[in-house]
């Protein structure tokens, strides 16, 4: 099959691509345009670490084909920070010791930022471990990610109040 | 994975003249879809890209109080939509069950109905599997079987059917709404998946280029919202298929059951409704004696394909778990862990 034209938005920047319609949205974003922080782990959606918003939503990009996501809005971990200032999440996972190796870290703040934006968590710990269970890591750090979760929406709402004042 | 032409109608008449052709594959959400691809499980000649055919994506209430739900609707949509969690709470707790926030994000409920069975054999191309191959023989039967079928399989197959969310809708009487080369037509969900016999490849009604628009619940779906949940045990708290599950929706009225649903998952090719213990529901007295015998019923005919006598127990145990769960009503707010026994409702609690 010949390569077919696609549009993204990817971090804010409009790209024109032209892709075999095998390439999965996470190796277009790795081989094609470099950005590497989206791992590639299980590459069959069971760990998470792929994870990236496509139009605001959590979704493993493994397991999306990039011609099926033509016209898309893509956040990645690498369109998180506003330049050297880090969002609440990230600042918050340091805060709390939520990091795992690089490899898992990138994944499981996307899907904190995607389980904040559906509202469903709250306050409750065990809500923000079920909501974040799509991550899968052997290296602990679970108990520090909810920590930071916790921090992190306290510090978005309140960022929302001023901005609401 | 193997070469494809990627085709995305724009017309749902248009998809279906090419998913009829030999080699062909819907692709909605993808989820499953590109794992087994992923896999070399399927190789699809053609995907007829769906994922963006107009009005599929809706959720209507229906003139006679039924409810139509678009098969493009994404599962963690419906699960979150707060009027239908509501009106079919145990759904809506199935829904959220299932896989992880990032799969319900993306999959569809027409995927869902669709979803291949987790067996690891029919997982493992080196693995003999009638489902993947026609006639190459069953690598479960005398394998590693702990998780395989209970109820309604065969020595060609006894693989079982994953999906949650399927288990609250057959109880509910879904319909599934299909439309083909021959015009549009209604398949209760109940005969919609088929049971192994002689053909397993064989999984359900559709015929070549069939295209699931849409599942239907009936007006009296909504009559057991006060009254029903989904509970599922699996192999770790969160993110894993059932080992067993069950759906159950109760009216009572007076101490006397005015009607019920019952249906299992996990146990066989097939969302198991359980017919023969909504009878011995029906017009009993609401309690423990009369769901051990309904529980007794449902599991009449179950048998063992393997390692797996133990589900049949625990079976009958998650059934009047169910029961006596629904009895005590639904929860007003769904479980921080979506339809497990151990989620911190009142009196459920495993650490209390």
């Amino acid at each position: 099959m010949t390569s077919l034209p696609i549009t993204l938005t990817i971090n804010g920047h409009r790209h024109e691509l032209e892709v075999d319609p095998r390439v999965t949205l996470l190796d277009l974003l790795r081989e094609r345009l470099d950005l590497t922080g989206t791992k590639k782990g299980c590459d069959r959606g069971q760990c998470g670490a792929c994870t990236v918003l496509v139009d605001g939503k959590r979704i493993n990009s493994c397991l999306a084909l990039a011609v099926s996501h033509d016209g898309a809005d893509v956040l990645t971990i690498e369109g998180v920070a506003h330049g050297e200032e880090l969002h609440p999440v990230q600042a918050a996972f340091i805060a709390h010791d939520g990091f795992q190796c690089g490899f898992c870290t990138p994944g499981q703040i996307m899907s904190t930022l995607g389980l904040i934006a559906e509202g469903q968590a709250g306050d409750d710990p065990e809500r923000i471990r079920e909501g974040l269970s799509g991550n899968i890591c052997r290296c602990a750090a679970y108990g520090g990610i909810v920590e930071a979760v916790l921090e992190a929406q306290e510090q978005l709402a309140k960022a929302d109040r001023r901005t609401a004042a | 994975m193997r070469d494809f032409d990627y085709i995305r109608p724009a017309t749902i008449p248009d998809a279906i003249a090419a998913a009829a052709e030999p080699g062909s594959a819907y692709l909605a959400g993808g989820t499953n879809l590109l794992d087994l691809m992923k896999g070399g499980i399927t190789s699809p000649e053609r995907i007829v890209d769906i994922s963006r055919l107009p009005e599929l994506n809706r959720i209507e209430r229906l003139e006679d109080g039924g409810l139509r739900i678009g098969a493009l609707v994404r599962n963690a949509d419906l699960a979150h939509d707060a009027a239908f969690a509501k009106a079919y709470p145990m759904v809506a707790e199935a829904l959220l069950s299932g896989a992880s926030a990032q799969l319900r994000n993306a999959a569809t409920v027409g995927g869902n109905l669709l979803q291949r069975t987790r067996c690891s054999y029919f997982y493992d191309t080196a693995s003999a599997c009638n489902k993947r191959v026609s006639g190459a023989g069953c690598a479960a039967l005398g394998g590693e079987n702990r998780l395989h079928a209970v109820l309604g399989w065969s020595d060609a197959c006894i693989a079982t059917h994953p999906s949650d969310f399927c288990v609250p809708l057959v109880a509910l009487d879904a319909v599934v709404e299909i439309e083909g080369k021959q015009g549009r037509r209604h398949v209760t969900l109940a005969e919609f998946h088929l049971l192994p016999g002689e053909t397993p490849q064989r999984e359900n009604a559709l015929e070549p280029g069939d295209l699931i628009v849409a599942v239907r619940l009936p007006a009296e779906a909504a009559s057991f919202a006060a009254n029903a949940r989904y509970l599922k045990v699996r192999e770790r708290t969160s993110y894993a298929f059932a080992v067993v599950s069950a759906a159950a929706a109760l009216v009572v009225d007076g101490g006397k059951i005015r009607a019920a649903r019952l249906a299992l998952g996990g146990v066989a090719a097939k969302p198991w409704r359980a017919r023969t213990a909504e009878a011995v529901l029906l017009g009993a007295d609401a309690n423990e004696a009369t769901f051990a015998s309904a529980a007794d019923a449902a599991l009449a005919d179950a048998s063992p394909s393997g390692d797996n006598a133990f589900k049949i127990e625990l079976a009958r145990r998650i059934v009047v778990r169910a029961l006596t769960s629904a009895q005590a009503g639904t929860p007003e707010r769904l479980p921080a862990l979506p339809a497990s026994p151990f989620s911190s409702i009142p009196g459920a609690r495993h650490d209390a």
